[in-house]
């Protein structure tokens, strides 16, 4: 019994060590990014490899969502005979939720993933190592581009998300099932607003972006130098970065809502 | 009085779980000479690396680089030392995403403000020193683990560091390219003037290089000198070590019960 | 291993279709227009009830939308509903005795102003007020009346039966 507790509070002191170890390199990250000069092709570098790369999967998933969304919500808004209501029920349920969300979900797959198996290998393989023996600081050189990189690659593909979204049930409720295209659009502008809907999915992506990333660095940066260890840190990184979305994204409404 | 560049003294290591690797080692290292550090696997050979060159700090204790106190550097201070010292690992570290040139021109670029065409100048000439010149377009994937080895050996000499440390040279290497690192060790050594310091379990390829032998066995030194003394040590333990005998004061069986005791207690639970 | 140049470009694509996308979002979507403001001129009303009517809702003539409305107060005197709505410039020939009702878009939909036309030469302007209103239906009301007068009908009905 006591050995049970004992076991229960060295866990507990080895997560608030882990905790603490993301924490200061968070600090060491946001606070000491490369210089300009050679940063920046860097971070250009890690957009085109988190970002770009990340667009099909965000492209053709995010058309096939507000298909969807439109072929449903059609289908039970025709039953109180609101279906020019489908407009606004598809933006602000993308806008607001469905975009932040599943785009930093995919994101956390997809880029997330590799972040994490590809500083997980470097450590493995004494890469990191053998740049710090080089004098070049590997937080800087390596661990910075790449969270800044996901920082700003987020929000972008939310907003990409967003419009195709949009655009995918644009062509199901108006090509496919017949709506009247101004209705469509003109009963979803007078019912999105600008700040209060678009403006804080894209400040809900910034939020998700530093979480995914952060947690994907963390995960590879700390992770065991062996095959095992690489394996179950991806693991790891793409499940707790879906679930700190998905809690993040409570709470963030609930600010929003609460007007905070 | 001798130039040492490494000078540890009453040092003390142990890891953060408790786990003593070193207790009171005391170990110098002269400088324009190479020097090798051998000891059974799992004695903390590149632990040893590792805290000279700062990755890890001692517990107690003092390690000296080139006359400073490596545990109260500051960072900046540690990386400006590092600049001067070259490691090569056991992995040998290369950069997967950059091709040979672009690794051996990595320290040189983040370093030095000096011109394409200078840099280009300079990795031709640490690649030919290492007989690659011809590979700067492979891949590090391309290079059988000999050539990796030797790019590494060309990016850690890039800034023409004054101390360089070689973790495992010659594990898992063919007799050929052994051979060719051997050599490479030496003529660096004396060529660039370096100080090198080796750390190895092949026996006769360190003696055959080394200048002064040290032996790490049981967190502590068991036997030092010139390749000679060692070889004609009287110490069992290092007899055993050179000679390669299976049991002897380092035993064969690991630490465990009476094997009556086991039995008799039957399943592992 | 690209080229940096070719990863310059490609990122410079991205980027270009990220800020696309936030374009359409801004104008397409959420219909944002106050960004570059038109011309546009304010006129008041004052309704008894606006119902469920809010800043930005629609104002139309004819179903189409000419402007939107911009403030709501309350008359601390007559108690009765200020709209102050923004009428684009263009439409700037709509006689002064014309009425303005609240309507609603579909049973459930958003409270909307339609202006309806009437036959006066001089037009509404800057400032002017519109006299005419129609206030907002409230289903809940109609309901009751509604209720209310089947009330009333059952107990004639039964004052029928005792006679």
């Amino acid at each position: 019994m006591i050995s049970r507790i004992a076991l229960l509070g060295a866990y507990g002191i080895q997560s608030l060590q882990q905790l603490g170890q993301a924490g200061i390199l968070l600090y060491r990250v946001v606070f000491f990014p490369p210089n300009v000069k050679k940063g920046f092709p860097l971070l250009l570098q890690q957009i085109y490899a988190e970002g770009v790369l990340s667009l099909l999967i965000i492209l053709v998933s995010s058309l096939f969502i507000g298909m969807v969304l439109a072929l449903q919500g059609y289908h039970t808004l025709a039953k109180f005979g609101a279906s020019q209501q489908l407009g606004p029920l598809v933006a602000l349920s993308v806008a607001r939720e469905l975009g932040p969300v599943v785009t930093a979900i995919l994101f956390a797959g997809r880029a997330g993933s590799a972040l994490t198996a590809e500083i997980g290998l470097m450590k493995a393989t004494d890469q990191l190592s053998s740049m710090e023996m080089m004098a070049v600081d590997p937080l800087r050189r390596v661990i910075s581009p790449r969270f800044w990189g996901g920082f700003i690659s987020l929000p972008l593909l939310t907003l990409i998300f967003n419009i195709t979204a949009i655009y995918g049930a644009y062509l199901v409720g108006v090509r496919w099932l017949g709506l009247d295209s101004g209705i469509f659009w003109s009963n979803m502008q007078s019912s999105v607003d600008f700040r209060a809907d678009i403006v804080n999915g894209i400040i809900k992506s910034f939020v998700f972006g530093i979480a995914v990333t952060w947690i994907a660095v963390t995960q590879g940066y700390y992770a065991t130098p062996t095959s095992a260890g690489i394996a179950s840190a991806t693991t790891r990184s793409v499940v707790y970065a879906s679930l700190a979305v998905l809690g993040l994204d409570f709470v963030l409404t609930a600010m929003m809502i609460g007007d905070w | 009085m001798q130039d040492n560049i490494v000078e540890i003294s009453q040092m003390s290591f142990s890891y953060g779980n408790g786990r003593a690797v070193f207790q009171d080692v005391n170990l110098m290292i002269p400088r324009g000479k190479i020097t090798a550090i051998m000891g059974p696997s799992g004695t903390g050979k590149t632990t040893l690396l590792r805290l000279i060159c700062g990755q890890l700090l001692c517990t107690k204790g003092s390690i000296g680089v080139d006359q400073q106190e490596i545990s109260t550097l500051s960072h900046r201070k540690l990386y400006a030392l590092r600049k001067r010292m070259g490691m090569l690992f056991q992995t040998s570290g290369l950069f997967t995403h950059l091709n040979v040139f672009e690794n051996v021109a990595f320290p040189l670029r983040e370093h030095t403000p000096l011109s394409p065409s200078m840099i280009h100048t300079l990795v031709l000439m640490k690649l030919q020193m290492v007989g690659l010149r011809g590979a700067i377009h492979l891949m590090p994937h391309e290079l059988s683990g000999g050539m990796a080895r030797r790019v590494a050996l060309a990016r850690a000499i890039a800034l023409d560091p004054a101390l360089i440390m070689y973790d495992e040279p010659f594990t898992g290497q063919d007799p050929i390219s052994m051979g060719v690192l051997v050599k490479l060790i030496r003529t660096l050594n004396d060529a660039l003037q370096l100080t090198s310091i080796i750390v190895s379990h092949d026996v006769t390829e360190a003696l055959s290089i080394a200048d002064y032998v040290y032996v790490i066995a049981g967190k502590s030194i068991i036997g030092e000198g010139t390749p000679d003394a060692i070889l004609h040590h009287s110490s069992p333990q290092l007899q055993q070590f050179i000679q390669g005998l299976p049991d002897g004061p380092v035993p064969f069986h690991h630490t465990a019960k009476s094997i009556a005791q086991d039995f008799l207690e039957g399943t592992i639970e | 291993m690209y080229s940096q140049r070719f990863i310059d470009s490609i990122v410079g694509l991205f980027l270009l279709l990220a800020f696309f996308a936030l374009t359409l979002l801004a104008f397409k979507v959420s219909g944002l227009t106050t960004l570059f403001p038109t011309q546009t001129y304010t006129v008041t009303a004052a309704f008894d009830d606006i119902g469920g009517l809010k800043v930005r809702s629609p104002v139309k003539i004819g179903g189409v939308q000419v402007g939107e409305v911009s403030q709501i107060d309350l008359d601390p005197i007559t108690f009765k509903a200020i709209v102050y709505m923004k009428i684009a410039d263009q439409f700037n020939d709509i006689p002064d005795d014309s009425s303005a009702s609240i309507l609603t878009a579909g049973l459930l939909g958003d409270n909307y102003i339609s202006i309806t036309p009437m036959y006066s030469k001089t037009f509404l302007k800057k400032g002017s007020e519109i006299q005419f209103t129609t206030s907002a239906m409230i289903l809940e009301k109609l309901i009751g009346q509604f209720i209310y007068r089947l009330g009333n009908n059952d107990n004639k009905g039964d004052e029928h039966a005792a006679q």
